[in-house]
């Protein structure tokens, strides 16, 4: 008896290359905007991809400004409520961040912003290091769904989502595929 | 990202695979760098409790443990031999069974007898460390060892490794030896025959009794104690000859390469097995080996007890 063929997961392409890119740039303008001394601001990228994003942003307010933003890494593994609970531990990477903190704006970055917890290990990470005096959150894709009372200053694209589907970045640095956001249901 | 660490236990390198012993050293980088931090402390084990249980006494080691989980937010219980229930009769099954009782997470144990860490994993639901068992293993040592070693020169396949002294009664060079020989590294022992039996070139490794023959080619060169406590008198004639024999001394040290490295697991007998100069020298990264020994026990506490069992 023929069974009728089961679908793959369909996945729907929600952003191209070019998509990222103008979000991307967008959000190097909104930061500009927002914050007058540039000098002050660090990007924070959380590994994998935030960090990719991260240069990119620092590419762009180069290239609208002419200033030159310091990056860094700030990993959260070390820094996560459910080690423990989970069935397999997260990777931990060495955190980088230029010092002090002290006075500076740091902006979290990351590719998809979803319960807030990576967030809050960001920033419980980010204190270790020091007291900088504001902290920002950037993220290219915000899917809800926030668990934690956190709120994104920079949104690449909001997209809503149910709680079963994934959301599926590649970046060609980090993934060595052509950039692009899919939507698996 | 997730990991592809399975083990609650760490007992011995010789069940270990290349790919784990790599992996080990990947996440000390990564709490190397808490160390620099203004807060040297991350929550990865807050809520998790840890049992250093010490049969057989150690300074070093214990505190190395302890600090390594202070630093992971874990809380410390401190057992030695004499404070323990052992000395009352108690078993050393029953002793474990009771720590796990009270919800010990994980239990680091040093023992006299080879072995006895697998007997305890074998029966706990708690993740084991083995901190020295016997003349068996000591593998956090042998990690810090390779993690020192591949910090200074970004590899460890093809280099040279000299294991020089009691290698017969040592955990140390059991650890090292399985280690370096999976990372392709070359490791020949040295010291005096008695205790550096040809048997040992059955884990493919060589096997010299001149010290001055091995020195000129080393890349690194690992200088292991003279276990007075662990001694029989029969081994070699006295300290004088075995310092005049196989002491690195400082016109021994000559021989080196100047990139040669100089290490020690500590405690070391100045006049001994090393000179005083020497142990201080620019080449020597003894102290380096104690810093890195944080990192590595704090990577094996985070995978090892951070995995839900």
């Amino acid at each position: 008896m023929n069974q009728p063929k089961k679908n793959p997961p369909a996945a729907v392409p929600v952003m191209d290359a070019e998509a990222i890119r103008r979000g991307l740039r967008r959000i190097a303008h909104e930061i500009i905007e927002r914050n007058p001394r540039l000098e002050n601001v660090m990007l924070a990228g959380i590994p994998s991809r935030g960090v990719e994003i991260a240069r990119r942003i620092a590419d762009f307010i180069r290239e609208i400004e002419n200033v030159d933003t310091q990056t860094g890494v700030i990993d959260v593994a070390m820094h996560r409520d459910d080690v423990g609970t989970r069935p397999e531990l997260p990777v931990v990477h060495a955190s980088k961040l230029p010092l002090p903190l002290e006075g500076r704006t740091v902006i979290i970055v990351d590719d998809v912003f979803y319960t807030g917890r990576t967030v809050r290990a960001a920033m419980d990470a980010i204190n270790s290091f020091g007291r900088p005096a504001r902290i920002q959150l950037a993220v290219l894709i915000d899917r809800g769904h926030r668990e934690l009372p956190i709120r994104p200053d920079y949104v690449g694209k909001n997209l809503p989502t149910a709680s079963r589907e994934q959301i599926q970045v590649c970046l060609q640095e980090s993934d060595n595929k052509p950039d692009a956001v899919w939507l698996e249901k | 990202m997730s990991t592809r660490w399975t083990r609650k236990d760490l007992l011995g390198l010789r069940e270990f695979s290349a790919d784990e012993i790599n992996f080990v050293l990947e996440t000390a980088d990564a709490f190397k760098e808490v160390g620099t931090r203004e807060i040297k402390k991350v929550p990865a084990l807050r809520g998790k409790t840890l049992v250093n249980f010490f049969v057989e006494p150690s300074t070093r080691t214990r505190t190395s443990f302890e600090l390594a989980a202070f630093r992971l937010s874990a809380d410390v219980i401190n057992i030695s031999a004499t404070t323990s229930s052992l000395t009352k009769g108690e078993t050393l099954k029953d002793t474990a069974r009771n720590l796990e009782a009270l919800h010990a997470d994980i239990l680091v144990l040093r023992h006299s007898s080879a072995g006895a860490p697998q007997f305890l994993a074998n029966r706990l639901k708690s993740s084991v460390i083995n901190a020295g068992d016997g003349a068996h293993e000591h593998p956090t040592q042998a990690l810090l060892d390779l993690y020192t070693i591949r910090e200074r020169r970004q590899k460890i396949a093809g280099l040279n490794v000299a294991i020089i002294g009691d290698i017969l009664f040592s955990r140390v060079a059991r650890s090292n030896i399985f280690g370096l020989r999976k990372l392709g590294a070359h490791v020949t022992l040295v010291g005096p025959s008695t205790l550096v039996p040809r048997e040992f070139e059955k884990l493919g490794v060589e096997v010299s009794y001149k010290i001055e023959d091995v020195l000129p080619k080393a890349d690194v060169v690992n200088l292991l104690r003279i276990q007075h406590e662990r001694q029989r008198r029969e081994y070699f004639p006295g300290i004088g000859e075995y310092t005049r024999l196989f002491g690195l001394t400082k016109q021994r040290a000559k021989l080196l390469k100047p990139d040669c490295l100089i290490m020690h697991p500590g405690p070391i007998n100045r006049g001994v097995e090393i000179d005083s100069d020497v142990a201080d020298g620019l080449q020597s990264v003894i102290l380096n080996q104690v810093t890195n020994g944080l990192a590595v026990r704090m990577a094996v506490l985070y995978l090892c007890g951070g995995i839900s069992t």
